[in-house]
């Protein structure tokens, strides 16, 4: 994974409330076996509509998405953050995110910053007219406008996205705890194993 | 004294492989259930790394969202190829995945095929204490069974194929408790249904929920299955019941239950896993059951619910004004206004299936309403998918596929169906559809498709009537 350390650019102002996976990302795009080229089918069902913030060019090229709460709410498809990595978004700000969206952005490097709706009311002006910039390092979110708002991140996450790493290398460096385990569980719970049917 | 814990607490402090400081702990994986959709970018990223699946006997591949549930194989014994080329890529990958990995695969014309959260249960492959995750939000369908089981992306399928664990963070603990017991023609689902319009699609995010109360003991398994596959909808990663002499009865004897000396040491096991009388909650909601109605679903979210005998609300009538914005938005794509009675909606196309009600008690149900009658001129579809091969089988043996069919209903091949719209299954722009599954989000069931969601007696009911329709006024 590539290493995060801040993004900085124009953010989209969309600001709907309880964006579930479906309409991210529908179903008829699942069928890939590939992570490749799911921006085309992303938020289909609102680029339908004319005069969408999407296909605003104001914001062509924007790196950040602004939210309303319980972002990617639903089906726990990964196929919705790599649809929005593949549109070139890079950040999501919202007041929350549901547990397994926040999740999958996490592991492709994708932000998810939960902020107070009021500071998500400020954002969604600003990104009107200029650039918002996240940084990892102060976990904040800044404007122009010398506006300032600070996110929380478990300190794993943060790490983990400042400096690349690879989850399941560091899982791997401790299969000597995985094993231990196994070998409890196989000894005292026998009936542990599911048997092959 | 021990510190008294909650069975949430319990399962999390059995599988802790290795505890951090900051909170976050790699929590053990029992159970890995794999399908076709969220599956094959993970076996690419092990396949690029050069690593192995850790445990291939902890883990089970199905395919389920793709399959067509027209016939599989024709009159000379041959498999049927799938039309649509991605979907049969999908599928093909999957049954290239599994033995190049050492997984059992349960494959499209095996007796033992259907949905995920359908074949778990009944193969005992799920057990009560155990942690199970799946690549689909509703694995909470399993803490029906006192099983820590939740949905995860594909990246997590990667992580627990590479190493059987996960890297998690604990999740607060929430009660769901019910008091008193379900009226007369009032189902799981109802209960389910009118709980997500309590608490909202987000009451439960961070959660596991626990459904507690008399009326869950009193629940067969099946009723269990329906109410924690719907978790996810009201935000909860995962839902639990606490294992009981119900639970041991539905486990006994299946395909993969322990047996003999193993059986009895598993429910010795299990009997301490129940949330202990002082143990402490997060978060606690109360709901009455006997304000719980045949409930139906008028908007684009689940937690828009109503009783079938009431009327759609107006989007004023909401205290939020987001709220009150999506309520205006969900009229205009469900085609409803406000103050209109749900009663009057007429419904084209009926779908009886999905992981929420595809099971042989929500065939039963549906069946008894059917019986003896037919569907209404109104309804141009409806179609009835068991959630799996020997669900479809035992339905058979009971004769109620006749009952099905007889009213004007097709029988289908177990599998998803028109729960999502990405197989053959689809509800056309426009139309409504009286389904059992558990999202009623914009094209879910196809583009531009109106769903209702409800319980298989009501979904019956309607293609009876050609309408929304309280059960109760047919078995009465
Ligand atoms: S039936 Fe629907 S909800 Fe259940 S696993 Fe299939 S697609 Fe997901």
């Amino acid at each position: 994974m590539k290493p995060v350390r801040s993004v900085e650019g124009r953010a989209i102002p969309f600001g709907q409330k309880n964006v579930d996976t479906d309409v991210i990302i529908a179903a008829e795009w699942l069928k890939t076996i590939s992570r490749d080229g799911l921006g085309k089918g992303a938020f289909e069902s609102i680029r339908a509509q004319e005069g969408n913030v999407f296909d605003d060019p104001e914001y062509a090229g924007a790196s950040i998405l602004i939210a309303g709460d319980n972002f990617g709410c639903g089906s726990s498809r990964e196929h919705a953050a790599w649809a929005l990595d593949d549109m070139g978004i890079k950040a999501i700000i919202a007041p929350s995110f549901s547990d397994i969206f926040s999740s999958n952005a996490f592991k492709n490097g994708l932000l998810a910053i939960a902020l107070p709706q009021e500071a998500i009311d400020r954002l969604m002006e600003v990104a009107k007219t200029d650039p918002v910039t996240i940084d990892m390092e102060s976990m904040s979110v800044t404007t122009p406008f010398q506006d300032r708002f600070t996110f929380e991140m478990d300190p794993f996450r943060q790490q983990c996205l400042m400096d690349g790493l690879d989850e399941i290398d560091l899982t791997m460096a401790k299969s000597d705890a995985i094993e231990a385990h196994e070998n409890r569980v196989d000894s005292a719970q026998s009936w542990h194993k599911p048997i092959a049917a | 004294m021990t510190e008294a814990k909650t069975l949430y607490e319990k399962i999390w402090d059995a599988h802790v492989v290795d505890q951090r400081d900051d909170g976050t702990a790699l929590i053990y994986i029992d159970r890995h259930l794999v399908h076709e959709v969220t599956s094959p970018q993970a076996f690419e990223g092990l396949r690029k790394a050069g690593r192995k699946v850790r445990r291939p006997d902890l883990t089970l591949a199905v395919p389920d969202h793709n399959l067509p549930t027209t016939a599989r194989i024709d009159a000379d014994g041959n498999k049927i190829p799938i039309a649509d080329p991605q979907s049969a890529a999908q599928l093909e990958a999957l049954e290239a995945n599994a033995p190049a990995f050492g997984i059992k695969y349960i494959g499209a014309s095996d007796k033992e095929q259907g949905i995920v959260h359908v074949i778990g249960p009944e193969q005992a492959f799920t057990l009560p204490g155990t942690t199970l995750v799946c690549g689909d939000s509703h694995t909470a369908a399993h803490g029906a069974l006192g099983a820590l089981a939740f949905g995860i992306g594909t990246s997590e399928v990667e992580h627990v194929l590479a190493t059987q664990t996960l890297q998690l963070s604990r999740s607060k603990s929430m009660e769901i408790r019910v008091e008193g017991l379900l009226g007369p023609g009032i189902s799981p689902k109802d209960l389910i249904l009118h709980i997500i319009g309590v608490i909202g699609t987000a009451g439960g995010t961070g959660h596991v929920i626990e459904y507690r109360g008399e009326v869950f003991e009193q629940m067969s398994i099946e009723g269990r299955l329906t109410v924690s596959n719907m978790s996810i909808e009201g935000g909860a990663r995962a839902g639990l019941i606490a294992p009981d002499e119900k639970t041991f009865a539905y486990l006994k004897g299946r395909p993969m239950a322990p047996k003999g000396a193993d059986w009895d040491a598993a429910v010795a096991y299990w009997k301490t896993l129940p949330t202990d009388n002082d143990a402490r909650f997060d978060k606690s909601v109360t709901i009455q059951a006997a304000d719980v109605a045949p409930t139906v679903t008028w908007g684009t979210s689940p937690e828009d619910v109503v009783p079938v005998t009431g009327h759609v609300p107006a989007p004023e009538s909401f205290a939020d004004a987001s709220k009150r914005d999506a309520a205006r938005k969900s009229l205009d794509y469900m085609g409803l206004t406000s103050g209109q009675a749900m009663g009057d909606v007429p419904v084209e196309n009926i779908f009886i299936g999905s992981c929420t009600n595809s099971r042989i008690e929500d065939l039963r149900a549906a069946a008894q309403v059917l019986d003896g009658r037919k569907k209404a001129d109104g309804v141009k579809w409806a179609i009835v998918v068991p959630g799996s091969g020997l669900v479809k089988a035992q339905a058979e043996a009971e004769g109620l596929d006749k009952i099905f069919t007889d009213s004007g209903f097709e029988w289908r091949e177990p599998g998803c169906s028109a729960c999502l719209g990405m197989n053959p299954d689809k509800v056309p722009p426009g139309e409504r559809c009286a389904s059992t599954s558990n999202r009623n989000f914009v094209g879910r069931q196809g583009p531009g498709a109106r769903t209702h969601l409800m319980s298989p007696a009501m979904a019956a009911a309607a293609a009876v009537t050609g309408k929304l329709t309280d059960v109760r006024e047919l078995i009465g």
